[in-house]
């Protein structure tokens, strides 16, 4: 009778990126009149493995983190617990998602948003009547 | 019947504020008694501490650090972490700046590990890469397992 094993149809597949647990990088984020300043630490993040991907509105950052350790090594106490880096936010409108700049050093991350041309802040002139 | 208003029922807007209560307890008093010298979460650096055969290995989170003004010493059995990070954000008031948030951590810092008795302070490594800082410490050599033969004697 195999009727059984058809009507439960068990989700075998690996649990998707979102599922796995990540580690959420802090940030500092700052913004003058010309754009916004984001900094994030990312100790164990490479610039090759480094992902920084905007879909729409929503800037997406992520990474692996390369400890390098030995195969052998047990763990006898861990603060930090997941293999990956993982963090998103909304960008409005008036940022330049075309023109972001990234630069990591260190482990920390510093992105530039520039604000659009049209968006940055401009004083009106009163014309004397 | 003394106290009705600690039974929980269905609805209860206070429920989430007992869960919330039990979950930090439960961080805060883990069930063994942990290392006097254990730190609060979310103290920095981070560290991570595994053992090989030969040595005992430690990872501190610490990006952003200039490698050169880290202390890193040992001494008695214990190894201390200590340096200085510079904030994001600078203090000029003359520029106009919105912080909008400042999660990563400033300033002076100092963690103190307790390392087990077959550390060897005189055979310390340590580099600093990508933001984590590696402290490599190689066990002392009379401490690794040893097999000893028995010697028959009738």
């Amino acid at each position: 009778m195999n009727t059984k094993q058809e009507i439960v149809k068990r989700d075998t597949t690996s649990p998707s990126e979102v599922e796995r647990p990540a580690l959420i990088p802090l940030v500092d984020v700052t913004e003058d009149d010309a754009g916004i300043t984001l900094t994030a630490d990312l100790p164990g993040a490479t610039r090759e493995s480094l992902s920084i991907r905007v879909d729409g509105d929503t800037l997406t950052l992520e990474a692996p983190l390369e400890l390098g350790e030995p195969k052998e090594l047990e763990a006898v106490y861990a603060e930090v617990r997941a293999g990956q880096y993982r963090r998103s936010f909304t960008l409005s409108r008036e940022l330049d998602s075309q023109h972001i700049e990234a630069a990591l050093k260190d482990g920390v991350l510093t992105l530039r948003l520039p604000k659009l041309e049209k968006a940055r802040p401009r004083r009106i002139e009163v014309r004397a009547v | 019947m003394l106290y009705p208003s600690l039974q929980r029922f269905p609805g209860d807007p206070f429920a989430d504020f007992d869960e919330l209560q039990r979950q930090m307890e439960r961080l805060f008093s883990p069930r063994g008694s942990s290392s006097i010298r254990a730190v609060q979460r979310g103290t920095f650096p981070a560290v991570n501490i595994g053992v090989t055969p030969d040595a005992v290995e430690i990872y501190a989170f610490a990006p952003g650090i200039d490698p050169k003004s880290l202390d890193v010493s040992v001494d008695k059995g214990l190894l201390t972490i200590a340096g200085h990070r510079k904030g994001s954000v600078p203090d000029d008031r003359k520029l106009k700046l919105n912080v909008y948030s400042r999660e990563r951590a400033e300033g002076e810092f100092r963690r103190v590990v307790s390392l087990p008795d077959d550390a060897d302070p005189d055979r310390v490594n340590a580099t600093y890469r990508n933001g984590i800082l590696h402290i490599s410490i190689q066990k002392r050599e009379a401490s690794r397992p040893r097999r000893i033969e028995v010697k028959d004697t009738r």
